[in-house]
């Protein structure tokens, strides 16, 4: 027997809660469903009202509409495509995904045809990574287009009735925004050639044409699959023919041989014919936007390059320097040249090889990928390009760049040059993609007093820990009586022959086997670096990071320790005071005295990021263990469940990694919301603070025994 | 097809034919004279990048039996020595593959070395210098490489980690050769050659290869190897599609993950 549904009042009383505040005619639509309609609906509506009030009142506009033309899986499918929108671009876009509704609903009414851009991008991505050429990124806009560095599709396709048509399309429009970039067409600034054009936008539609029938002609040749796709696509929605286009601008004709140059000669002649309609596949061309990315890559890979080649020359000033035994400065002209090599691969057919003074060099690390995005910008390595950057000038590398928290910050964008990580948002229950953005940064290195402080301090303790530690290393033991070992077990031979003597069977176990204890365990420890740690609770944190580190130098684990504090999921920040690879010395020594109190503690991102910094960890047993006081908590809404559900969240897929998670806590009060978050990791409590050196040799200790 | 498999004594293991090898650059003319100047050689190469095959090669070359060892990390000393075994009530020593090769002046061919324990690859010290000797403790001999003997053996530095990485005393013993996936043309004629299959086939296997090696690092551990490359062909000659072989002997061998296996097939699917 079912319930009720609810009345006016009651569904009034539902939004009231929620602060909306509606027209009665969307009220009194809603009364007229069943009570599991009503309530789910009322649950969409709070689902975007915890993203955002605005959200959700536009979507109670929408609603009456919503339900009229989709099933509620949709309705919510549509729902999730907006947050999103609202995520990255705000309500206003959000209110354009809202507005699509009609022609959303329109496919998925027939089924649930459509395929959105969550759905494949991950697989796109990889995809568009194996073709050739600069890695370009994906991401959704309204419309398909590519800047050069990152290639846009919409949030959502349903031109199809079939789902595997509409992820075709997909495909086909990633790969022909990927042979915009690779076969040349912005070598040119279009913004500027066009400009002197009569009517520019009439032209750059018709140079998009004849791009795409260029274009056409070289996917047929490289990717053939997808030519046939695409034809396939055509004949499915009933458009005209990459062919039967190219026909319409006869006599001029495009083929395989021809360039971007040829494209333009080509729209001189037809701009003022009527504009054939192309296929969707064939994407957008956004000039404005290429001009402005393609113009800072070529200003900072000049740089770049430049900088490069200033550091091969001055290698081999120094390299000849050496030879000379430094009798007289080398006053020698060093030149760097290229040489055109023949690479069928390569979308003009050919290849440049960097040379000094005539001998072919081996590029250094990532340079290769800096020569190859070149080439793509112009075909060819320009010859100011070879010229080496002034003194000093080349201290700019390409890593080093990246790593620069500080200067990064200043550029339009956040995200560059920092690690991505997703966040989980328990409200909607899912992933918000690439939340948060974290980087990297040193951490200076101090005196050593601190340590000396501490050793002496504890030096009773430190001498127990090593004792322990000591016997906890494995030892090689000789195993006797083995079926299958290095040599023969004289006891047990005696005995197997005694036994057959007396009529007994032979036993096999008569080998000796030497077991060697070997202990591959990986640690790394995350150390809160929280303003709410200032003062006592940072001075334990340090004082038990040296205690561990004598105990974990005794036992030969390898171990990493990481400072973590947060300001906003834009500014997460990672201090590397021991990489795995750091030997334990004064400078690592001094890392730790300088840990020091910043922000806030947003633990999720940063478990995240050691997630996936175990993945190039090769060891037996992974351990990541937290050192923290209380509670998750940063700006922007995390806090409170949020933030609790998140770490859970985070901490779970380090065990579905084979990690093991622990957690240290240093909490008075308030264990209650423990047990859900660290749900899945073990954790203790340490509720007095002194005692957290005291402990934290023997908490390791019990978990890797 | 109802002959049992022939049964080989190692020191036997004369390879009769000529095994199909392409030379990448002066690799076969540094080993030959490593061989006889007696200095041991190591060759350094991803998986599958056909350095097995240059052993096979030169042994046939030589006209020398390759004894071959697959390293483990529980491969121990006597592993490679020898061991006393019981037979009859009595202890009798037997040769392990690495005394046999010295004894009978015989190539023998430690393959993926860095899986071996440390204390394992310390045994062929002695052998891998100017000494030319094999300590045998148990029995209490020394057993003199003739000049005959050659050592070699096969290291992946692609996926070191801190604890599998060759030591230093044992690598600066050896004469080491670089190996790495050929040059596309090259590659071309060598699955065409192996697989049976016509040019432009072979091409674009080649071609997608390259696509996967684009993915190391960006998903994936290790592009297609040639081997792949060779066992895709050979299902493609037995009539298999282009994107099945490539689906099961390359996709699959490279990856897990579903997403990638995805973008993989869809890349291969593209070329074909």
């Amino acid at each position: 027997m079912s319930l009720p549904p609810f009345t006016y009042d009651e569904i009034e009383e539902r939004l009231d809660d929620m602060f909306i505040e509606v027209d009665g005619s969307v009220i009194n639509h809603l009364t007229q469903f069943d009570i599991q309609t009503q309530d789910t609906l009322l649950e969409l509506v709070s689902k975007a009202n915890s993203t955002n009030s605005g959200l959700a009142y536009q979507l109670c506009l929408r609603l009456e509409r919503a339900v009229d033309l989709m099933e509620i899986d949709t309705i919510e499918m549509w729902l999730d495509q907006a947050i999103d929108a609202f995520d990255n671009k705000g309500l206003y876009s959000a209110v354009e995904i809202f507005d699509q509704l009609e022609s959303i609903a329109n496919h998925a009414k027939q089924k649930l045809t459509g395929i959105a851009f969550e759905e494949v991008c991950n697989m796109l991505e990889h995809f568009v990574v194996g073709l050739n050429g600069r890695k370009l990124k994906i991401e959704t806009d309204k419309n398909s287009y590519t800047d050069t560095e990152t290639i846009f599709l919409p949030a959502m396709l349903n031109q199809y009735a079939e789902k595997e048509d509409n992820f075709q399309l997909y495909k086909c429009m990633v790969v022909n925004l990927w042979a915009q970039n690779w076969f040349g067409t912005w070598r040119h600034d279009l913004v500027d050639i066009f400009s002197d054009y009569e009517k520019p936008d009439q032209a750059q539609a018709w140079f998009h044409v004849i791009e795409t029938i260029r274009l056409d002609h070289k996917i047929k040749n490289e990717l053939p699959g997808i030519h046939r796709q695409m034809q396939r696509l055509c004949a499915l929605s009933g458009n005209t023919s990459i062919h039967e286009i190219s026909l319409s601008i006869t006599p001029h004709t495009v083929d395989e041989n021809s360039s971007a140059e040829d494209s333009l000669k080509i729209v001189t002649k037809v701009q003022h014919l009527p504009l054939p309609e192309i296929h969707s596949y064939a994407a957008s061309m956004n000039a404005d936007q290429v001009s402005l990315i393609r113009e800072a890559r070529i200003i900072k890979e000049k740089d770049l390059f430049r900088s490069v080649i200033a550091k091969l020359i001055d290698e081999k000033d120094k390299q000849e320097n050496d030879e000379k035994n430094a009798q007289s400065e080398s006053e020698d002209e060093h030149s760097i040249t290229v040489e055109k090599l023949p690479d069928p691969n390569m979308p003009d057919g050919f290849t440049y090889e960097l040379q000094l003074d005539g001998d072919p060099i081996e590029p250094p690390d990532g340079v290769e990928s800096l020569i190859s995005s070149i080439i793509q910008d112009f075909g060819e390595i320009p010859d100011d390009y070879l010229v080496a950057a002034g003194d000093g000038n080349y201290k700019i590398l390409p890593d080093e760049n990246k790593t620069d928290g500080a200067n990064v910050w200043a550029g339009t964008y956040h995200e560059e040059g920092a690690f991505l990580h997703k966040e989980w948002d328990h409200r909607r229950q899912r992933y918000k993609k690439n939340w948060c953005a974290l980087r990297e940064v040193d951490i200076t290195s101090g005196s050593t007093q601190f340590i000396k402080k501490t050793l002496s301090k504890y030096s009773g303790l430190v001498k127990n820990i090593r004792r322990t530690f000591e016997i906890l290393r494995g030892e090689d033991k000789t195993l006797k009586k083995q079926p299958y070992g290095d040599d023969i077990d004289i006891d047990a031979l005696v005995e197997a022959w005694a036994d057959t003597a007396s009529g007994l069977e032979m036993s096999e176990n008569i080998f000796t086997k030497m077991h060697k204890e070997e202990r591959n365990i990986a640690v790394i420890f995350m150390v809160d670096m929280s303003g709410s740690t200032k003062g006592w609770i940072n001075d334990a944190e340090r004082e038990s990071l040296v205690l561990l580190c004598e105990a974990l130098e005794t036992l030969g684990d390898r171990y990493a320790i990481y400072g973590f504090t947060g300001n906003t999921r834009k500014r997460c920040e990672v201090y590397p005071v021991k990489t795995f690879d750091d030997p334990y010395d004064d400078k690592t020594k001094g890392r730790i005295s300088n840990i020091e109190p910043k922000d806030y503690t947003r633990l999720g991102v940063f478990i995240r990021h050691f997630n996936q910094m175990f993945e190039a960890v090769e060891a037996k047993t992974k351990i990541l263990i937290t050192l923290s006081d209380g509670k998750p908590e940063d700006y922007d809404g995390y806090r409170g469940e949020y933030g609790i559900e998140d770490t859970r969240v985070a901490l779970l897929e380090s065990r579905q990694q084979g990690i093991h998670p622990f957690c240290i806590t240093i909490d008075k009060e308030g264990r209650d919301y423990l047990k859900t978050m660290y749900g899945s990791a073990s954790y203790v409590v340490i509720d007095d603070v002194a005692q957290l050196p005291l402990k934290v040799a023997d908490i390791y200790r019990n978990i890797t025994s | 097809m109802n002959d049992q498999a022939r049964a080989l004594k190692p020191e036997e293991n004369f390879i009769e034919e000529e095994p199909y090898y392409e030379a990448i650059s002066s690799e076969i003319d540094i080993f030959l004279a490593a061989y006889k100047q007696q200095i041991p050689v190591l060759l350094k190469g991803p998986t599958g990048c056909g350095k097995t095959r240059f052993m096979e090669h030169m042994a046939w070359r030589l006209k020398k039996p390759l004894i071959t060892v697959s390293c483990h990390d529980d491969l121990t000393a006597s592993d490679l020595v020898g061991r006393f075994l019981i037979s009859g009530g009595e202890t009798q020593w037997i040769d392990g593959p690495l005394a046999r090769a010295v004894r009978h002046g015989a190539i023998c061919y430690l393959d993926e070395v860095v899986e071996a324990r440390k204390d394992t690859t310390v045994v062929i010290h002695p052998l891998a210098d100017d000494r030319r000797v094999l300590p045998m403790e148990k029995v209490g001999e020394l057993l003199e490489a003739t000049e005959d003997f050659c050592l070699a053996m096969s290291y992946n530095p692609g996926y070191q980690s801190v604890l599998k990485d060759l030591k230093q005393s044992t690598r600066q013993r050896f004469v080491a050769l670089e190996f790495d996936y050929p040059a596309a043309d090259l590659e071309t004629r060598i699955i065409k050659t192996e697989a049976d299959i016509d040019q432009a086939l072979a091409e674009k296997l080649v071609k997608f290869a390259h696509m996967t090696r684009n993915l190391k690092g960006s998903g994936l551990e290790e592009g297609a190897s040639t081997r792949l490359l060779v066992h895709a062909g050979k299902l493609i000659s037995s009539g298999i599609s282009p994107v099945d072989a490539c689906h099961s002997c390359i996709a699959q061998a490279l990856t897990d993950d579903a997403e990638m296996l995805a973008a993989i097939n869809e890349l291969s699917s593209s070329l074909f």
